[in-house]
């Protein structure tokens, strides 16, 4: 087993470093957010009025609403951007010394996947408090309990991530893959507004939004942060998970060439 | 004693056929220059040997360990230098170490041990706390090589690993790997640059997909007349003549 915790230390720590290194992926994975928090909430509290539904106990301000959404955003963008190193390893050759390694290719798609998650959770951890400072706080409790919570909803992006990885070859087809995953999955979900909101001007909407797993990767956070479980979306986020990561390595299996394009 | 043996290994893409049947062995302390021009099948016969591609057809041994149904044994006992950089720029050149050591599950005293001897034999210990950015490209490459040899490899393989580098570069790291051989390694060198060739390497010229000659170097038909040929050929493109 000793070989394989190394081999994941190693991934994580280079991923790490990595991150901390590209000090301008590091303030956008900040201030995007923040922005959302800050201007986007700020026009809204008044038009969206959020009446009491689990977990809140109270009357909340639109702020106190979108903070799960805008950390499973953090995540959202951060998986996504994972499987752009990836696309761009796959490039580079650094994936090929990735796969070269003696240990089984799940477990080193697994660590890959679970360093990006730790820089996401980073992320998570520097917006949270940047918001607790602006005064938007969650029960002590919330911030330990969140920990998990995220663990989870990240490695169903980044598998998420990895598998569209798999598919896209090239750079330049990434960008169409963002905006075709990253803004419905955002938008059709419950990270800017509550579900029953969405049925009041469409059903289908609404039926689409409880369809995503991203929806649940928030409302798992929201949960966790107050404390809370919320079993139904973390049955969601597990499910969605397995089956993502299940695709993604069929989609690195080596005997269907994920080096195709190279003669 | 037997280092590398690849018989009877076809691959195909679709409906065109990059390798054709091909078969041959590099014994342990043997220098072994695969020759082909571009599109000779060479990229994918290194895909193959480190299994980032797999084919139902031929059987790669690597050490003894069947590559298909020991992938992870084989793999463990191969150290590769690929065509493009695999190197993170912004880091030192120990770090970069350490993480492939990692991934060959080696951490702590022993992979220190391993990174220093493997830098101090390709001659770039004094640089192991440089960023790779501030490197020339073949220091970047000699350290590739010291990274490729970590892990204790019996098999070498190098795919170009000249390419893009100036004439004294390129022959002090053609000298540095030619040791290795000596010193007991398998080594499989793809080039399609016949002056880093030695008389007394083995030499494999493969030609779309198939295996053109396999002997020593200067053993071949046609002796230095063929190397001529062969460069011939690389440079016009043309097919060798058999």
């Amino acid at each position: 087993m000793k070989p394989w915790l190394v081999a994941l230390a190693a991934i994580v720590t280079r991923e790490n470093l990595r991150f901390v290194r590209q000090r301008g992926r590091f303030l956008a994975a900040l201030v995007r957010p923040l922005v959302w928090l800050v201007v986007f909430a700020a026009g809204f509290r008044a038009v969206l009025g959020v009446s009491i539904i689990p977990p809140y106990q109270t009357y909340i301000t639109y702020e106190v609403y979108i903070l799960p959404g805008l950390c499973g955003m953090i995540q959202l963008f951060n998986g996504m951007q994972s499987s752009l190193s990836l696309v761009y390893d796959h490039e580079m050759g650094s994936m090929r010394l990735l796969l070269t390694s003696p240990l089984p290719r799940w477990w080193l798609l697994f660590s890959k996947l679970l360093a990006g998650v730790v820089v996401s959770i980073l992320q998570v951890a520097v917006f949270l408090a940047i918001a607790a400072m602006s005064g938007i706080t969650m029960p002590p409790v919330g911030y330990v309990a969140v920990v998990p919570a995220l663990l989870a909803s990240g490695l169903m992006l980044g598998a998420l991530g990895l598998l569209i990885s798999s598919t896209v070859r090239q750079l330049e087809n990434f960008a169409g893959v963002m905006n075709f995953v990253i803004f419905p999955m955002f938008f059709l979900s419950s990270a800017l507004y509550p579900l029953w909101k969405m049925a009041e001007s469409s059903s289908l909407l609404r039926d689409i939004c409880a369809l995503n797993p991203f929806t649940y990767a928030v409302e798992l956070i929201r949960f966790a942060l107050y404390g809370e479980l919320n079993l139904t979306a973390l049955v969601w986020v597990s499910a969605s998970f397995v089956l993502f990561m299940l695709a993604a390595l069929w989609g690195y299996d080596p005997a269907r060439a994920m080096l195709r394009s190279k003669g | 004693m037997i280092g590398l043996e690849i018989s009877h290994v076809s691959y195909s893409y679709g409906s065109s056929k990059a390798l054709d049947d091909v078969s041959f062995s590099v014994k342990a302390g043997r220098f072994c220059a695969l020759l082909g021009p571009n599109g000779a099948g060479k990229s994918t016969l290194f895909a193959l040997l480190t299994r980032l591609l797999v084919t139902g057809e031929g059987r790669i041994s690597v050490a003894g360990f069947d590559i298909a149904r020991d992938p992870r044994a084989a793999l463990a006992r191969i150290g590769v230098v690929f065509q493009q950089p695999t190197l993170d720029l912004d880091m030192t050149v120990r770090r970069n170490l350490n993480y492939f050591a990692g991934l060959h599950g080696l951490s702590g005293r022993p992979a220190a041990a391993a990174i220093e001897a493997a830098l101090t034999q390709l001659g770039m210990a004094e640089r192991a706390d440089e960023r790779v950015r501030a490197l020339n490209g073949g220091h970047r490459r000699r350290m590739e090589i010291a990274r490729a040899l970590i892990h204790g490899p019996e098999i070498l393989l190098l795919d170009e690993p000249t390419v893009g580098l100036d004439a004294a570069s390129r022959q002090a790291i053609t000298d540095h790997v030619h040791l290795l051989a000596e010193s007991g390694l398998a080594v499989l060198w793809a080039t399609h640059l016949v002056d880093e060739i030695r008389p007394d390497d083995q030499a494999v010229v493969l030609h779309r997909g198939k295996i053109l000659s396999n002997g020593s170097a200067d053993g071949l038909p046609g002796g230095q007349g063929l190397a001529k040929a062969f460069l011939t050929m690389t440079g016009e493109k043309r097919e060798v003549p058999a």
